[in-house]
């Protein structure tokens, strides 16, 4: 690692006083479970890092008058798992649980898990994170959707489908000292078009403190991740799904937002348009799978992540819709049963 | 404090003014310290830079030891204390090896910079050996769970942290539970067989 300075603030202002407006000069640090690998590596180079875990106002779940919660972005995943304002949101739960590991859900944070670097490995070997090599390399990892421009890799971010399709907004702090704003969630991602630009749209000064989910409103909810094994490795593919449904089942609002499979997390509105007036059945979460990839541009190597792709939302969305969604932990579970 | 930094003309466009005054030296180490309980002073948020005396409680004791902001604690435990049971495997934490508890749960210590760590209880896999071993570990051995051994201290203390916490688990939550730890040689049934073990009392 390089050396750096490294600060312990207790305040939001001060976490802002110690960013540096220039790119790259500060990052900020929460579980570590991402920055410290990439510090180890170089392929981050610091001169200070920003410990938030000591100020106490990130650290806080709160219910919010009229519903909705409040969830501070240093709060770790564990905590926010095993909390009780996460029953009514279980696609949030679904997509903790999936991350499969105990360390990395006790260090974790869910800012660093919403904000970590993309895991392309040619960006983790310090190549950057537009290399030109990904369009010809080993691209099986990579982009299926939003990849006509330089950025190839995909938004790694295991909760984030799950925040999008429930409508989550953020509080990002900064860069003044008394700024403040709230965003969506969407807002705070980006492909980026150039080596200035990150894959968020923060400013290099800039905190997002806290995840504010909208209030239920009857929606039902779901994620589901098609992963290579059942060890902690990212999925090849995911989604989740958010429906209101009447008391018909007919789908009145749906939002499906897709993770693994573009540089940002990627909202279909196409397999909206097929939800919407429709009651779910797995014919209906089939043709709302297809047409969520059928713009699909895959790489040299990848072509298998849109079926993959296209499983992932058709399962989220029979289990949104209360359904089975016929994967393997499905049968298992009626094995179990029968014997 | 934001206006002065503006105006600085130092080449790394920080404030010099906030750093830690004799940094390296005794003042400093005791203000690392207590710096993360301190209130922000007229002055602004303590800076730390080079190398600083902490100290960290691991094992239920204090220990001095002297780092600098990038120095993990992983590095602290295997090259100041000795404590060597946590492994160096993965730079990103990936493989388990480094886990150890922080405040009761577990962390992979090569991913935790060690000023992060003052202030919180820090337990090795060292605390659960001795004279009288932790059952996780006489299960271990009596079920043969390690063959080079390599991964066994994480497995070791992910089973203790992940039994604490599900002391009836059973053997498909264990199997989900240890999936933050990685063995290369394949011992997975075995050691999932010492923990299943251990749930029973056997």
């Amino acid at each position: 690692m390089k050396a750096f300075e490294y600060a312990a603030p207790a305040t939001e202002k001060e976490v802002l006083q110690l960013l540096s407006p220039e790119p790259s000069r500060t990052e900020i640090l929460a579980g570590g479970t991402d920055l410290v690998g990439l510090l180890k590596k170089l392929v981050v180079t610091p001169d200070r890092v920003v410990n938030i875990m000591e100020v106490e106002s990130l650290k806080s779940i709160q219910v919010l008058p009229g519903g909705g919660v409040s969830v501070g972005t240093a709060v770790t995943l564990d905590v926010i798992a095993e909390h009780s304002c996460l029953d009514v949101y279980p696609a949030v739960r679904q997509a903790i649980h999936g991350i499969n590991s105990m360390q990395l859900q006790c260090q974790g944070t869910l800012g660093g898990e919403l904000l970590q670097r993309p895991r392309c490995w040619y960006f983790r070997q310090g190549r950057g994170l537009l290399s030109t090599e990904v369009e010809t390399g080993a691209n099986r990892l990579h982009a299926i959707l939003g990849n006509s421009g330089p950025a190839k890799f995909v938004s790694c971010s295991r909760i984030a489908p799950a925040l999008m399709a429930l409508g989550a907004e953020v509080r990002v702090i900064g860069p003044g000292p008394n700024d403040e704003k709230r965003l969506p969630l969407a807002d705070l991602f980006q492909t980026p078009q150039n080596n200035e630009e990150r894959e968020n749209t923060l400013l290099p000064n800039q905190l997002v403190t806290h995840i504010i989910l909208p209030p239920v409103a009857g929606r039902t909810c779901a994620t589901y991740e098609v992963r290579h094994g059942e060890g902690p490795e990212f999925p090849l593919a995911a989604a989740a799904a958010a429906l209101r449904m009447d008391h018909r089942g007919v789908v009145e609002t749906a939002r499906v937002v897709m993770g693994q499979v573009a540089p940002i997390p990627w909202l279909s509105s196409e397999a909206e348009q097929v939800l919407l007036g429709r009651v779910v059945d797995e014919r209906v979460a089939e043709q709302a799978g297809e047409a969520a990839v059928s713009r699909a541009t895959p790489l040299s190597e990848n072509t298998y992540k849109v079926q993959l792709a296209k499983v992932a939302v058709k399962r989220a969305i029979l289990l949104a819709a209360g359904l089975d969604c016929g994967d393997f932990r499905s049968h298992a579970r009626q094995i179990e049963e029968l014997v | 404090m934001t206006d002065s930094r503006n105006k600085t003309g130092s080449s790394s466009g920080f404030n010099r003014r906030d750093f830690l005054r004799g940094s390296g030296a005794a003042a400093a180490a005791a203000a690392v310290q207590t710096q993360a309980a301190q209130a922000m002073q007229d002055s602004g948020p303590a800076i730390v830079r080079g190398s600083q005396k902490i100290a960290l409680n691991i094992n239920g004791s204090q220990h001095d030891v002297t780092v600098e902001p990038r120095t993990t604690l992983l590095d602290v435990l295997r090259h100041q204390l000795d404590l060597t049971g946590a492994k160096p495997v993965s730079a990103d934490g990936s493989s388990g090896a480094s886990t150890v508890l922080i405040d009761g749960k577990p962390a992979t210590a090569s991913t935790i910079l060690a000023l992060t760590a003052v202030g919180k209880k820090i337990q090795t896999i060292e605390s659960l050996g001795g004279d009288n071993p932790d059952p996780v570990i006489q299960a271990f051995v009596k079920h043969d769970a390690q063959q080079c051994g390599f991964c066994t201290p994480g497995f070791v203390i992910a089973v203790r942290a992940f039994l604490n916490k599900n002391p009836n688990a059973t053997e498909a939550q264990i199997r989900e539970g240890l999936n933050g730890n990685i063995c290369r040689c394949g011992t997975y049934a075995n050691i999932v067989q010492a923990a299943v073990a251990v749930v029973k009392g056997a």
